[in-house]
């Protein structure tokens, strides 16, 4: 009762990073609640799963094991994890803000009014004091996340509600092992007392999941656009530095919008968090919601033609001057030097 | 054979242009700086609806909103666009609402409105970026949902076929009616507006929206009742009221902060090949790259 509960994204048997980084932050979050950490695996074929978690200090894995419930569907899953978190009562539940978290932490609110706050940046207890009621809650979750296009950061809390819920995106917090032998407890489900025969109402046809051929996250060096770059057309010169300083290409919300880059580009609040070794942004103004997601760069370089543009107050070099100018005299100097 | 589709919509401030004066000294939104407009997967979502209506006889297309009086202008968008008309939700008794009591009222709403076969609506907002509405609506009125929708593949007896773009791929999914189904940016674009339709439908407006212009046209209205913008305040739906407002929003806003980063000092260089080349160089002797 009352512990901390992460529903773990499984794809092909594997758990997602972003189900391992809030494991992460639950086990933290367990620490200094003083309560166990415990995870949700619903799916087929599950076996290796514990293994998989355990280091991380789950102390009580679920485990749903049905071919029905693989893959992913709403309704079921939605009905595990209400009927679990009733017996159970949680008083926080994680999940990733993914196309899956996204779909289920919703619905999953909805059923046990509770409330839920999408893509957390960060995730602290504390207290919370009603006035007006003249109340004073302990150790609530506080969800902070970004509003309003990211100019402003709300911290929100759940005073009455449980399970407190809320969902984070991948690469926001960090995975860490806590202990590479620790073994907790498994708790296999009876999977027909919490799902109904009627709940598998919509039937997966097709489905063609991609196993990311990006990794942004994991790459030292950033070549990222925005929507100052142009064009397209343009992005090709972001890619060809890239390749020639062995980084990858990210891109702002509005290079996205624009359609100068791939969605699964995307750095900032509505993207992928980064912290590479080397963040050069072209053409980038510096809107607060893609800052936040490579402010903890370690070097920022940033080209842009407009001397005042608001990502140069973080950077540590400032050029000034357009991409198609500035990124081919790189890479020509680059391939130079370099050697 | 009547079918009836509703397209949940919101009238947001355009988060997406914040401009330099978007925020007051103070660290409050200015919003005052950033212009209304229909939400952008709103629109995609509407676009949907409109090629279902094109392709199934009897086919209608209503929006509902729930916001302020002047929400009522993107019904009148819709219509522009092809809707058949609209349902504007209103009242002070919906503010502070977080997304469960924002889907507890659309859901009574929808209930209100009758037979409803389809309920589509963008897979999230821009000014909160939750996409919670969608499903908490579908959980309300028990119905099944199908989130991130890019394309309706199929219509037929009684089923929908849809494609999903996910984060990391595609599904093709088949779900039985009625449904609620969340339509992504990646779908197609809503047509524009149509020149006769803007003019059908320029005068359209809600009771509210009437008074305010007086009673001059309300021959107008006797005339042409598909003018009539349906509003309605808390007692027009069967509802509870622990469950609208505040009081039925778990959530609280315990605290909002202005986002400031700390600026460093920046070494400023021009474009120069000079300048250029002795960063790289900087740079490889550093080790940060090469």
């Amino acid at each position: 009762m009352n512990n901390i509960f992460v529903y773990l994204e499984i794809e092909d048997g594997i758990v997602g990073d972003v189900s391992l980084e809030l494991l992460t932050k639950g086990r933290s979050l367990a620490k200094q609640l003083n309560c166990k950490l415990e995870a949700v695996a619903a799916g087929y074929k599950l076996d290796q799963i514990g293994a998989q978690v355990f280091p991380f200090g789950v102390d009580v894995l679920h485990i749903a094991d049905d071919k029905r419930l693989a893959p992913y569907t709403s309704l079921p899953h939605t009905s595990l994890l209400v009927n679990l978190f009733k017996e159970e009562k949680p008083q926080i539940a994680l999940m990733g803000a993914t196309s899956i978290g996204r779909d289920l932490g919703p619905r999953v609110s909805s059923a046990l009014f509770s409330g839920l706050t999408a893509d957390c940046t960060s995730l602290e207890v504390g207290t919370y004091e009603d006035k007006k009621a003249g109340k004073v809650y302990e150790n609530l979750l506080y969800q902070i996340r970004p509003a309003f296009g990211g100019n402003i950061v709300a911290t929100i809390v759940n005073p009455d509600c449980r399970p407190q819920m809320a969902t984070v995106r991948e690469g926001v917090m960090k995975k860490e092992i806590k202990d590479p032998k620790f073994v907790g407890k498994t708790r296999k489900l009876d999977v027909s007392k919490y799902v109904a025969d009627t709940d598998f109402v919509v039937e997966v046809i097709e489905r063609h999941m991609e196993k990311s051929k990006l990794n942004i996250k994991g790459s030292p060096i950033i070549v990222s656009g925005g929507y100052g770059v142009g064009s397209a057309e343009n992005f090709k010169l972001l890619h060809e530095l890239a390749a020639t300083l062995g980084g990858e290409v990210g891109a702002s919300r509005a290079a996205v919008d624009a359609g100068f880059s791939e969605h699964e580009r995307q750095i900032g609040q509505t993207g992928t968090t980064v912290r590479p070794k080397l963040y050069i942004a072209c053409g980038i103004s510096g809107q607060i919601q893609h800052i936040a997601g490579m402010q903890e760069s370690a070097m920022i370089i940033a080209i842009n033609n407009d001397p005042k543009a608001p990502i140069n107050a973080i950077a540590d070099y400032v050029i000034t001057g357009t991409v198609e100018d500035v990124l081919p005299k790189m890479i020509k100097f680059y391939k130079k030097n370099s050697k | 054979m009547s079918f009836n589709i509703v397209v949940l919509a919101k009238q947001v401030p355009d988060t997406r242009n914040v401009g330099k004066d978007a925020m007051k000294a103070d660290g409050t939104v200015n919003r005052a700086a950033l212009p209304a407009i229909y939400n952008p997967e709103d629109l995609n979502a509407l676009e949907q609806a409109l090629r279902l209506k094109s392709k199934i006889e009897g086919a209608t297309v209503h929006i509902l909103t729930m916001g302020p009086a002047r929400a009522a202008e993107i019904i009148r968008e819709s219509m522009y666009r092809g809707a058949d008309g609209g349902y504007l939700l209103s009242g002070r008794e919906f503010a502070g609402s977080d997304t469960l009591a924002t889907s507890y009222a659309l859901a009574c709403a929808i209930r209100k409105i009758g037979k409803v076969d389809l309920i589509i609506c963008g897979r999230q907002a821009i000014d909160g970026d939750t996409a919670q509405v969608g499903p908490q609506v579908a959980e309300k009125l028990g119905l099944p949902q199908i989130t991130y929708a890019e394309e309706i593949l199929d219509l037929s007896d009684n089923k929908i076929t849809i494609k999903r773009r996910l984060e990391r791929g595609v599904e093709i999914v088949k779900g039985s009616l009625p449904m609620v189904v969340t339509v992504n940016g990646s779908a197609a674009n809503c047509r524009p507006r149509h020149a006769k339709l803007t003019l059908k439908y320029k005068h359209a407006a809600t009771p509210s929206e009437k008074q305010e212009a007086g009673s001059d046209y309300t021959d107008l209205y006797d005339a042409h009742p598909y003018l009539n913008i349906t509003e309605w305040g808390v007692n027009d739906i069967e509802h509870d009221i622990q469950w609208l407002g505040l009081s039925g929003s778990p959530t609280k806003v315990k605290q909002i902060e202005n986002v400031v980063f700390t600026a460093k000092e920046s070494k400023r260089l021009t474009a120069a090949d000079v300048e250029i080349e002795s960063l790289m160089k900087e740079l490889i002797a550093n080790h940060t790259i090469g």
